[in-house]
């Protein structure tokens, strides 16, 4: 089995931060707005570099939405910085006719997703982010999992056109993707071989899934993993094709299981291939204060209770 | 003066429209939109500088964006006798498979629409971002929105307005159409809105009101004269003092032709006060 390992953590956000400040010296129509939020989301290298394409916005949401529609009637290609909750909740009207009805190429990106965002509590903690963006009909929807594979995200949204949801998180998590990765949006990654169980992951919980393989894997249990960054379009040949072998399968992401990446496998197996199913996600709640570390524990978003699904849904196959 | 015949023949001609698209769907906007007939055929065929050819970007050529896409119906008739499109199109407004959806959309391609409208606040924040866009591309030319008045309502329309003023949007003309009603009774008695002009001077504005927003001189004037505004640091705002249904006299001073259609007759009577100009479609 393919056993990864990492060197240093380092936050997607500044996968985010970095790769915008690469495009944003390779393509002047790059543009990027934030809501009072810029070093957070890691924006002041490009801030510093174009003052000219950076625009701040304040704390105005709605605001911000809007005139990211409105910069790319002329040929910009906006990218929005803000927390996951005011990226999505707080604007959903305004990306839903403004950006996704009018088909405007902006690149909403969003920090601080999920409950890893810790001790802010559950105002900040968006988990029904990827439910609302994956609904818009048009939208483009990405979690990333580390630093390396967030600033490859980031650079490839710029030549997709179309409006893109990208999500991201705030701690510092694990490294251990290639640097040098090709970012192929709608394309899952075959993290591992397996022929027990393929656990699809997105997100934080890729790394706890292939550290839950390592477990399983000692244990006689051998999990193919699944990286899938790109939720909309869903990758459902990756998923089919393992699924076909493994004959069961749990999803695993830093969301509600409603709406979530979950659901969305849910849909394909029982259209393609009624396959036991067992989900990693957070059970319809909001979130708490804490540490991320505490919070993943807490809400049953860790390799311990990926390992205890895999049992489960081992034993229904 | 010959310019000033041939709009006026325009505005009957798309009051007409207004009244017929309404009525043949039994739905639409026709109060509002009969407001702001006068002013959009001004700012269309005698202000505007615009490509023979339509594309989205609207690179050296002024924009406009109608921010309440309620009123649909004008929006429609302006675009189509400008020739964005054929005016016999105008035949399939808000039927099932056509371009010319309810409210305004980009969606099925529909030349001269940059931005969907319809729930309303959103238009102003575009218009100022197409007008960032100018601004970086060095395309000198305007950026135009027209906003409803109780669309002031919206929250949104006051982080754009205090945004545009602080980082001096000051190649965009933003209208409102002041005609005092709303969906549910007149603008004073769901929820005043106070002194607009002071409003915007306090947010960082250039003001200018157009006292009769249905006359096509004083509009005419009126643009002329925020034109003049433009690029000297501060984004521009018309209050355009219009009276909601104008031209048909049953519609007139009321709110209550915001939202419904005339029945047969009430087209008729219509149309009799609006004679054929240029030709129904």
């Amino acid at each position: 089995m393919k056993n990864y390992t990492f060197t240093e953590k380092k936050d997607t956000r500044s996968g985010f931060g970095d790769g915008l400040t690469e495009l944003g010296l390779k393509n002047n129509n790059i543009v990027a707005l934030c809501a009072d939020l810029t070093g957070s989301l890691k924006m002041n290298d490009f801030k510093k570099n174009h003052p000219d394409r950076f625009f701040q916005v304040g704390i105005a949401e709605a605001n911000m939405m809007g005139i990211a529609a409105g910069l790319t009637i002329g040929g910009k290609i906006p990218f929005t910085g803000t927390f996951a909750n005011f990226s999505t909740g707080r604007v959903y009207d305004q990306i839903r006719q403004s950006i996704a009805y009018s088909g405007k190429n902006v690149k909403i990106c969003a920090s601080h997703a999920g409950i890893t965002l810790g001790e802010d509590g559950a105002t900040h903690q968006i988990l029904e982010d990827i439910g609302m963006m994956k609904m818009l009909p048009g939208m483009t929807v990405i979690n990333t999992c580390d630093y390396n594979q967030t600033k490859a995200a980031t650079i490839a949204i710029a030549d997709h056109k179309g409006p893109v949801y990208l999500r991201f998180g705030r701690p510092k998590v694990p490294v251990f993707t290639d640097p040098n990765q090709e970012f192929k949006i709608g394309k899952g990654v075959k993290m591992t071989e397996g022929n027990d169980v393929t656990l699809v992951a997105t997100g934080h919980l890729v790394w706890e899934a292939l550290e839950a393989s390592k477990v399983l894997f000692e244990q006689g249990i051998s999990a193919e993993v699944i990286n899938i960054h790109t939720i909309k379009p869903l990758d459902e040949e990756i998923i089919l094709k393992s699924v076909s072998k493994t004959g069961c399968v749990v999803s695993a992401e830093e969301h509600n299981y409603l709406g979530g990446l979950g659901e969305s496998i849910s849909r394909l197996l029982s259209l393609n291939n009624p396959t036991p199913q067992e989900f990693i996600a957070t059970q319809d709640t909001f979130g708490e204060s804490g540490t991320p570390a505490q919070l993943m524990k807490k809400y049953g978003l860790n390799s311990e209770n990926i390992i205890k699904k895999v049992k489960s849904v081992i034993k229904r196959k | 003066m010959q310019e000033l015949e041939k709009l006026n023949n325009i505005t009957t001609q798309t009051r007409r429209d207004i009244l017929r698209m309404v009525h043949k769907v039994n739905s639409g906007h026709p109060g509002g939109s009969l407001g702001c007939a006068e002013f959009l055929v001004t700012l269309f065929n005698s202000v505007m500088k615009r490509n023979d050819d339509f594309s989205m970007d609207g690179i050296n050529e002024d924009i406009f964006f109608l921010s309440n896409g309620h009123i649909s119906p004008v929006f429609y008739s302006v675009l189509a006798r400008c020739g964005y499109f054929d005016i016999d199109e105008l035949n399939t407004f808000r039927l099932i498979n056509s371009r010319l959806q309810g409210h305004p959309t980009t969606h099925e391609g529909l030349p001269g629409v940059r931005i969907a409208s319809g729930s309303l606040g959103q238009g102003l924040s575009v218009a100022i971002g197409a007008s960032l866009s100018k601004k970086i591309n060095n395309d000198d030319n305007l950026v135009y929105c027209l906003m409803g008045d109780g669309e002031l309502q919206e929250g949104q329309n006051w982080e754009a307005i205090m945004y545009a003023a602080a980082k001096n949007v000051d190649n965009i003309i933003a209208t409102i159409d002041l005609n005092g009603q709303q969906i549910d009774g007149s603008t004073d008695d769901v929820i005043k809105l106070g002194n607009l002009r002071t409003k915007f001077e306090s947010f960082g504005w250039d003001v200018i009101e157009i006292e009769n927003g249905n006359n096509i001189s004083d509009i005419f004037n009126g643009l002329e004269k925020a034109k003049s505004k433009t690029y000297l640091g501060k984004p521009v705002c018309i209050l355009l003092k219009t009276i909601m249904g104008n031209g048909v006299d049953f519609m007139m001073h009321t709110h209550e032709w915001h939202g419904k259609a005339p029945n047969d007759e009430q087209l008729e009577i219509g149309l009799k006060q609006n004679p054929e100009t240029l030709g129904d479609y």
